[in-house]
């Protein structure tokens, strides 16, 4: 763990009576870094972000925001941080640009000149006068993301950001993801969507009832998976003697005259040669590989939306 | 600007932005209204009130008058409207979670809150005082008054114990909305903490009226608003004034502490 890391924490827990919502999450997110904390709903996202955002206090372990301590720190462990959780909430009564004057205030340094800029970024100036009260979820989402850029933020917090939206307002708001990511901000993002995580960032961390069962990038946990492959030959009998001689290759299944066997890559490369020096004809070598949704799925113990549970996730 | 002034001031566009604000203070204003039409069209008169008697020889006299029949539950409930509310409408729109991750600590939050709820029950308190004033000497004149003490004050006079008595008002009404602020950090509902505070509010001037309670009875919320009597006596009694003062500002020193220490340290979540 490095100190100054964007996001560390370890052994961070937060109990609800008998519900542990977050369990013993040990996190680093290092500068540049597009992280995404994903699980499904009720795995304990919300609730990590909230600790990090000194929103909740940790029953127990500590969080770090590039070395500061929201709970001992107050306000000024979120310098350089913005983000929201459950969506961004504004004052209905008041117009999109009123509210972003009003948290720029909050922010001071000189966050009020930048409105113009963060809501050009968003699309939200035609609408800027209207008050909040009218917005499509869409566009509290956009304007979620204006206010916290007002910030200037090194590290951006985002839950869930594309929950609910339509698939155009995904798409934008995904590119608008990328795009800051680019300008060089570190984000963590929770999701529970596989395909969006997958679209967006370097490294995950899998949750599964607020634990983290795998940390990494995504192509590795692919690859760490055991991979089969599915084998037609002209000989199968004697294919398969020639299968088991290799090492590496423990099994060999037979089905309808196809083999079955799992194996690395390197020694699936061997095995063809040797097929060939043996006089063996391949048909087809097929992979047989396991689909990151699989994956997903598998750790996570394949839980679907819970949403009695997401009240206090 | 320092940052507490900077949270005041938007706390004040909150106000002046929400329905609630405009209802305690429109209702602060009609009542002296609606009392100086009704008298104006009837004969009769609040005679056994403090002031009741004079109410048609000066204007000043109606804002005094006022004063008393609303202390029981009107200006109580107009300030649990806005101050039970000012914490918790920000919980339930989920709107705090929003300030508290800006660059402001919570101590800072909670002071620009408090001031804004003071800031709104001053004006309640002197915008009834005008409204009685201007509205009673349109009907009656603006003349000398009569003091508790039987003895007359000039009008200018009268004007400077009528702002004296309104600031010491305030005070047993900042304990009701300190209380008020106190239930709204804590139950995050507005209903609850409106209805509790004016509870609160009715239960000390019940206290006050019940036999066997003259022990504690100076030292009741609810007695505190009678504390302007003082200034109304020729010479002026400042022993019920003092007492208001340091009395009142334990009633509003108990519950801000603690609301401030629950607000500090409370988690915003699922709210």
């Amino acid at each position: 763990m490095t100190d100054d890391a964007p996001v560390a924490t370890s052994g961070l827990v937060k109990r609800y009576g008998d519900l542990v919502a977050v369990d013993g999450v040990d996190l680093t997110v290092e500068r540049g870094d597009v992280f995404g904390y994903l699980g499904p709903n009720g795995a304990g996202k919300t609730t990590l972000l909230r600790m990090l955002l000194g929103l909740i206090r940790p029953t127990a372990g500590q969080a770090r925001l590039f070395g500061r301590d929201p709970l001992a720190d107050g306000a000024k462990a979120l310098q350089g941080v913005a983000g929201f959780v459950e969506g961004p909430r504004f004052y209905p009564y008041l117009s999109g640009r009123r509210n972003l004057e009003l948290l720029a205030d909050y922010d001071g340094d000189g966050a009020r000149s930048r409105i113009d800029e963060v809501l050009e970024v968003v699309e939200l100036r035609d609408r800027a006068k209207d008050r909040v009260g009218g917005y499509s979820h869409g566009m509290r989402q956009r304007l979620g993301i204006a206010s916290a850029l007002l910030r200037r933020p090194q590290l951006l917090l985002l839950d869930e950001p594309t929950t609910g939206l339509d698939p155009a307002g995904m798409r934008d708001m995904r590119e608008l993801v990328r795009r800051l990511a680019g300008e060089g901000i570190t984000i963590l993002l929770s999701s529970h969507l596989l395909n969006e995580v997958e679209e967006l960032c370097n490294r995950v961390a899998i949750i599964r009832k607020g634990r983290i069962v795998y940390e990494g990038g995504l192509g590795e946990l692919l690859a760490t998976a055991t991979t089969g492959y599915r084998l037609r030959v002209s000989e199968p009998e004697r294919a398969r003697t020639v299968l088991l001689a290799q090492h590496g290759i423990d099994t060999v299944a037979v089905t309808d005259g196809e083999l079955g066997f799992t194996a690395d890559e390197e020694t699936v490369a061997r095995v063809t040669i040797t097929l060939g020096q043996a006089r063996i004809g391949i048909k087809a070598l097929v992979p047989q590989t396991a689909s990151l949704e699989e994956l997903f799925l598998g750790l996570t113990g394949g839980e679907s939306s819970d949403h009695d549970r997401e009240a206090v996730a | 600007m320092t940052a507490v002034a900077r949270i005041y001031r938007w706390e004040i566009v909150k106000l002046l932005a929400q329905k609630r604000t405009y209802l305690g203070l429109g209702a602060a204003m009609a009542v002296p209204l609606i009392f100086v039409i009704v008298l104006n069209l009837q004969s009769g008169g609040p005679n056994d009130v403090p002031l009741g008697r004079y109410i048609r020889d000066t204007g000043l006299a109606t804002p005094f008058v006022v004063l008393f029949f609303m202390s029981i539950w009107g200006f109580p409930l107009i300030t649990a409207l806005v101050a039970g509310d000012i914490v918790s409408s920000e919980s339930q729109h989920g709107t705090l979670k929003t300030i508290l991750t800006r660059s402001r600590d919570r101590g800072e939050i909670f002071a620009g809150k408090v001031f804004a709820a003071a800031t709104y029950v001053l004006v309640i308190v002197f915008a009834m005082g005008l409204v009685g004033a201007v509205a009673g000497s349109i009907a009656w004149g603006f003349h000398p008054l009569t003091s508790l003490s039987g003895s007359r004050v000039s009008a200018g006079h009268g004007t400077a114990l009528l702002a004296a008595s309104l600031a010491l008002y305030v005070l047993p009404l900042a304990g009701i909305a300190a209380f008020a602020l106190f239930l709204s950090t804590v139950t995050r509902n507005s209903a609850a903490s409106v209805v509790g505070a004016l509870m609160w509010a009715l239960l000390m001037q019940l206290l006050g009226v019940l036999p066997g309670t003259e022990a504690i009875r100076p030292y009741l919320l609810g007695t505190q608003f009678e504390a302007w009597h003082g200034f109304l006596r020729i010479p002026a009694d400042w022993a019920p004034v003092f007492r208001a003062l340091w009395v009142c500002a334990i009633y509003i020193a108990v519950p801000l502490a603690a609301a401030y220490l629950v607000f500090l340290r409370r988690d915003v979540a699922g709210d």
